[in-house]
């Protein structure tokens, strides 16, 4: 992992229905950045906005306002479908249902190589299916499902074509959405694992989008808090696991169920009331790389009960 | 205890295009009055068609091969539609997996809650909906007395699941099925819903059948755990028995393949390949081809039952006399430490 900035998020904000009585603000002014090499984690509850945050960045939705860059590129700005189409070699996404995700009327071949295809990255026919068949091998598939149909596949093989045709433009940037919820306990092991040798090897840069906290610590090196659209905090997976602050970070840790029947029995849940009034937040950095929405005032709160917290864990 | 469920030797099959599948081979469990049993196991291990067949709800092409199913000392497999339909609701019912269709759209959530008591035990409607507005406030719906008319589509997944709740405990159930009921849920939900549950399990003393995936749930909420694998039970025992002294690999593996809090290995332990076809069982142990510490024999022969304590036993070679000793992974070893410790601490306290 380097500094060099690969994502840069700011004030985005996506509403849905602008200016009618059914104003959803899915996603509300929010703003981080993802460093070249890293797996930056995105988590919150059903309707917190993650994955719509997701969509936007990769411009499947078109955001209300704000600014993303990605590789120093205004990505709001493009317009023309050739400038897209750049964008999104380098830019791809791994869903979330591997059932609905694959068009059950394609060959396994097929849809790993549409995105060859169209950005002409294969020369010809035989060039292509060695591509293919290098791709099934590196998700670990088998070269002769190639010319089968998604729905003579298990949900993790599923995945696992999801994967191979993310990689076959050969991304920089791949959004995962939630890859993994859909998947059996011993089969999310494998994709997990499978993520992380991809990363190693191709040099990639993941937004990994979940609500399993527990699996979004394990695989990222940041994680960002989101809920009701806003951001709430960021900071270092071991700081928002060990050192989280803010009072949804604490009632969303209080709530992950551990394989652990001591530790369930000794569980205290906190439950979380947003405070309703009108002041003015924003992100702040309250020690460095740790980040909070709080409001002026509350910044020095936020650092005592950050500090507390360090102390006591010595 | 009292025993409120035995299933003895079950053994169910499904007619298919491709075949017959055996999804049940040889299943055999109890349940005692106010405990939880969790069966876990993944997607086609047969918890689910387990859950159905307690139910008598299972699909017009499945056969009962073998087996019976006592609830009070009768075998519900041997019961009519229409016996069933008395118990269904009353003494036994269910909370399904997907809140969102297991409401009708077209009917008032007060009255789908009152229904059951109605019918069951002729209640008056004043009265059953008197008793459906107290449940529905016990369950935790926010403003259940003026939302009592409102519709399935007017309320979200969290509270939904509340009302399915309600439904399935309005008539004092002696049994409750929950199948994966926290699933389609948040987390922060999911823990309100687990709450809830037990402390109803306390108040009216139901026994709880708890299907799930997630050994996190099954930690918080299991009395005693079933591992399913394939279509049987590969170990069974106390959830303490199971969490921190487990003896079959397939336990192994799926506790490893969790991260854990302290955790910090930069890999996950993943249990390699996929379940096998149970259109054409395997000879030996199922689990045989994705077995990192199989032996021999596993090939040949399915493994008996291996008792571990009374409470607890594996169906797995390893435990076998003859068997070589082997080392589980390292998350395994640590959970036996603690085994240690936590046998070590109770014997102290029983000496005081």
């Amino acid at each position: 992992m380097n500094n060099k900035v690969l994502l840069d998020v700011k004030n985005l904000k996506q509403y849905f229905n602008v200016g009618r009585k059914d104003e959803v603000k899915a996603v509300d002014d929010i703003s981080f950045h993802i460093y070249e090499g890293e797996t930056f984690g995105l988590v919150g509850e059903s309707g917190s906005g993650k994955s719509t945050t997701g969509r936007s960045i990769m411009r499947l939705e078109n955001p209300t306002s704000g600014e993303v860059t990605f590789d120093g590129q205004d990505v709001l700005a493009l317009k023309s479908k050739e400038d897209m189409r750049r964008f999104r070699r380098n830019v791809q996404m791994i869903f979330q249902d591997p059932y609905a995700s694959l068009n059950p009327r394609m060959k396994v071949e097929d849809i790993i190589a549409e995105g060859l295809d169209i950005n002409h990255l294969v020369k010809n026919k035989e060039q292509r299916t060695k591509r293919v068949n290098e791709l099934l091998e590196i998700v670990g598939l088998n070269p002769n499902h190639a010319t089968r149909y998604p729905h003579e596949f298990s949900g993790g093989q599923r995945q696992r074509i999801g994967i191979a045709r993310a990689l076959a433009v050969d991304p920089k940037f791949i959004v995962a959405d939630e890859p993994i919820s859909a998947l059996d306990v011993s089969i999310q092991a494998q994709v997990v694992n499978l993520l992380q040798d991809l990363q190693k090897e191709h040099k990639l840069t993941y937004l990994f989008i979940a609500h399993d906290l527990s699996m979004v610590k394990h695989i990222s090196d940041r994680i960002g808090v989101m809920h009701h659209g806003k951001l709430l905090e960021v900071a270092s997976s071991d700081e928002i696991y060990y050192n989280g602050v803010h009072p949804y970070t604490e009632s969303l840790l209080s709530a992950i169920p551990m394989p652990d029947p001591e530790y369930e029995r000794s569980r205290q849940r906190v439950s979380y009331q947003p405070v309703e009034d009108d002041k003015e937040r924003r992100m702040q950095e309250i020690t460095p790389g740790h980040f909070i929405y709080c409001s002026d005032d509350e910044v020095e709160m936020y650092q005592d009960k950050l500090n507390k917290k360090v102390m006591a864990s010595r | 205890m009292k025993k409120m469920l035995e299933v003895k030797n079950l053994e169910i099959s499904f007619d298919t295009f491709a075949g017959k599948v055996q999804a049940i081979r040889n299943v055999s469990f109890d349940l005692k009055k106010g405990e939880t049993l969790a069966i876990v196991g993944e997607s086609g291990s047969g918890k689910s068609v387990t859950t159905r067949s307690l139910m008598k709800l299972l699909a017009s092409n499945a056969n009962v091969e073998n087996g019976e199913i006592l609830f009070d000392g009768q075998n519900i497999l041997e019961k009519s539609e229409g016996e069933m339909r008395k118990l269904r609701g009353s003494k036994i019912s269910m909370i399904f997996q997907d809140p969102m269709t297991s409401l009708d759209p077209t009917m008032p959530i007060g009255k789908q809650v009152a229904e059951p008591l109605m019918i069951h035990h002729q209640a008056s409607k004043k009265e059953a909906y008197k008793k459906a507005l107290e449940l529905l406030e016990m369950v935790g719906l926010p403003n259940a007395k003026d939302r009592f008319k409102n519709y399935p589509h007017q309320f979200s997944g969290g509270q939904r699941q509340r009302i399915v709740i309600a439904i399935a405990l309005i008539c004092n159930p002696e049994v409750l099925i929950a199948d994966e009921p926290t699933t389609a849920l948040d987390v922060t939900i999911q823990a309100q819903i687990l709450e809830l549950l037990k402390d109803l399990q306390k108040k009216v003393k139901t026994s709880i059948v708890f299907i799930t995936h997630d050994l996190g749930v099954v930690a918080n909420i299991a009395d005693r755990v079933a591992v399913m694998y394939a279509g049987k039970i590969v170990e069974i025992g106390t959830a303490e028995e199971i969490f921190y002294n487990p003896r079959h690999p397939y336990t192994w593996g799926l506790l490893g393949s969790m991260p854990s809090i302290e955790s910090s290995a930069s890999r996950l332990y993943a249990i390699p390949g996929t379940p096998p076809d149970l259109l054409q069982p395997p000879k030996g142990d199922a689990f045989y081809p994705r077995n990192e510490f199989a032996l021999k024999i596993d090939a040949e022969q399915q493994p008996p039952y291996f008792e571990v304590s009374k409470t607890h036993k594996a169906a797995t070679w390893l435990l076998a006399p003859q068997a070589p000793e082997v080392t589980p992974p390292e998350e395994i070893q640590k959970r036996w430490k603690k085994f240690e410790e936590l046998k070590r601490a109770k014997e102290v306290k029983d000496n005081e």
